[in-house]
């Protein structure tokens, strides 16, 4: 009898928490099928399936170009900063150097710097490189929060690959460059891909960089575009075209997310329990 | 084995492999960390960054003709100071209570419980400006679910504006903040659950110790060290938070944060000078928490070094 209450309590616990969770996403999604002004009666249960909203995204938004310069950012980031972290770790990890706790303090520093910190200078920079109003600007300045993230990561597991490792290859005079590539990348991938999808995530609901450097709606990224879209007057926000637009945007990476539940997870704890 | 020359080679190299990365972060992080205080003591503007003059501590504070100018004395700056503390005190300690509670019920074993971790991940995958417009049309006075929700339930007799209410409306910022990063502090809290030793339980259980109490004496000091992390990664996150607030409520001055402040300086108003210092005490302000914050902890987050 105990048991059966406990797990009656459990489930239920479990529900309200499901149900807080999800409901604002099955909410938008509802919302994202109505139009007209059944829009505005409020109803829990799907009543329409109307798909005006998401092909006004298209239309009247030029959406799917944000979607793409969302896309071109996140990926080029995410390549970019892995490439650099990776070199980066393996010199962090693998050799002792003069210097290296505070190298790796200074990035764990640099990774809780505040962005609006460096706004104003990073603004004169992307001007002085010609690069306002480009998508370049988002790439080079969201190295800022990915790079230390990513750096810290995958120095803490390579730092867990036993030495044995390079030491044979070192002794036979081959080059690190090589047994970086040969050695360690094979090694590496799955912590490259757990770290590479959080930095695609950070980049892709990236919001004050983009809403700073870019000006016109052809180079705004997704969280822009969606934060901007406005009817015909403040008051009148077409709540169906933001609803569809985040519901866009948002299913893609749910579905990343649960198929990489593991790896992200793994990464994440990676970053803040271990380091 | 190895001679000295040789690990001085491998110093070099490894100074060779860094130094892609470290130029960028000089040029992306500490340079214009360094040219946004430069320019807090100039009296630049947007559309001309290039010629200013210097003027000094005045954009922070300074006293001309009987008045008080600069950031320090602007009231608008204090009501951003007062709303971005109480939003990182309530958000983070909300958080981390429900994000302890949410991880000690996932991790008992019950059927569908990997189902309820994947659900834990939706708010998380969600982008910031998204959760925000989703909670704003749910928090709507006139259409909202919510309002709807409660009159029907019979909880409130009347709309209640959420959003333009000043005594609601960091309120209702702080939900859209606790429902988007609660699973956050839970699945590190659950990972470091998953690391406490199983006898530890098995023999509080046959000393017959009530569960509250095992939590407190045995669980809670094991999951600490988790937690500080946890915990701080929250406050920073908590500190600068900007986009939740920019999109649901905009720079009113019941929910202006440190960071919508500086960035309406800068960017609505132009003022460079005015505006980079209120972003370099945003920088000064999180700094000098987070050492307090690492003192207080004794957080050692050097600490898997060899």
């Amino acid at each position: 009898m105990r048991g059966l209450l406990k797990n009656a309590g459990l489930f239920l616990a479990c529900l309200v928490l499901a149900v807080f969770l999800l409901f604002p996403l099955y909410y938008a999604v509802i919302t994202s099928l109505k139009s007209g002004s059944e829009l505005f009666q409020v109803s829990y249960w799907p009543r329409e399936f109307d798909l005006t909203s998401y092909a006004r995204l298209w239309t009247e938004q030029n959406f799917g170009r944000n979607i793409l310069n969302s896309i071109v950012v996140a990926t080029s980031v995410v390549l970019l900063s892995l490439a650099l972290a990776l070199t980066a770790a393996f010199a962090l990890a693998r050799v002792r150097f003069a210097g290296r706790g505070l190298l790796l303090y200074a990035i764990l520093g640099i990774s809780m710097f505040p962005q609006i910190a460096v706004l104003s200078g990073l603004f004169e920079l992307i001007r002085v490189l010609g690069l306002y109003n480009n998508l370049a600007s988002l790439v080079l300045s969201y190295m800022i929060f990915t790079l230390p993230f990513t750096v810290w990561v995958l120095t803490t597991f390579m730092r867990d690959l036993p030495v044995e490792l390079e030491e044979a290859a070192l002794m036979d005079g081959i080059s690190p460059l090589v047994i970086l590539f040969r050695v360690f990348l094979p090694l590496m991938a799955p912590a490259m891909a757990a770290t590479g999808l959080l930095a695609f995530i950070a980049a892709w609901n990236e919001f004050l960089f983009a809403l700073t450097f870019t000006l016109v709606n052809e180079q705004r990224t997704v969280p822009v575009a969606i934060a901007l879209i406005t009817g015909a007057s403040e008051h009148e926000l077409p709540w169906g075209s933001i609803m569809a637009a985040s519901v866009v945007v948002t299913l893609p990476l749910i579905a990343l997310v649960l198929v990489f539940q593991r790896r992200m997870v793994a990464g994440l704890t990676a970053g803040a329990v271990k380091g | 084995m190895r001679g000295p020359s040789l690990s001085s080679e491998r110093a070099r190299t490894a100074w060779l492999f860094l130094t892609p990365m470290l130029i960028v972060l000089l040029l992306v992080a500490v340079w214009p960390l360094g040219r946004t205080l430069y320019f807090s003591l100039t009296n630049a503007t947007l559309v001309d960054m290039e010629h200013y003059s210097l003027v000094g501590l005045s954009n922070y504070l300074t006293y001309d003709n009987g008045r008080w100018y600069g950031v320090l004395s602007d009231p608008q700056w204090f009501a951003a100071l007062r709303n971005t503390l109480v939003f990182a005190v309530i958000s983070v300690t909300l958080e981390t209570v429900l994000g302890v509670l949410i991880a000690l019920l996932l991790n008992a074993h019950f059927p569908g419980r990997g189902l309820m971790r994947a659900a834990m991940l939706v708010p998380w995958a969600i982008p910031t400006v998204v959760s925000a417009k989703m909670w704003g049309w749910m928090l709507n006075d006139q259409f909202g679910v919510i309002n709807d929700a409660l009159m029907r339930t019979g909880l409130i007799a009347e709309p209640v504006a959420w959003l333009a209410d000043p005594s609601l409306s960091l309120l209702s910022v702080i939900l859209v903040d606790v429902w988007k990063t609660t699973p956050f502090v839970a699945l590190l809290v659950l990972a470091a659950l998953q690391m406490v030793p199983k006898d530890c339980y098995e023999a509080a259980e046959v000393d017959g110790i009530h569960p509250v109490r095992v939590f407190f004496r045995v669980t809670l000091p094991l999951i600490a060290p988790a937690l500080a992390v946890a915990i701080i990664f929250r406050l920073l996150d908590a500190m600068r938070m900007f986009d939740l607030v920019y999109v649901m409520t905009g720079a009113t001055d019941a929910t202006i944060t440190l960071s919508v402040f500086a960035q309406q300086e800068l960017i609505g108003f132009q003022d460079v000078g005015y505006g980079s210092a209120a972003s370099t005490l945003v920088f000064f302000i999180i700094a000098l928490l987070t050492a307090l914050y690492v003192m207080a902890t004794r957080l050692d987050l050097g600490g898997r070094q060899r």
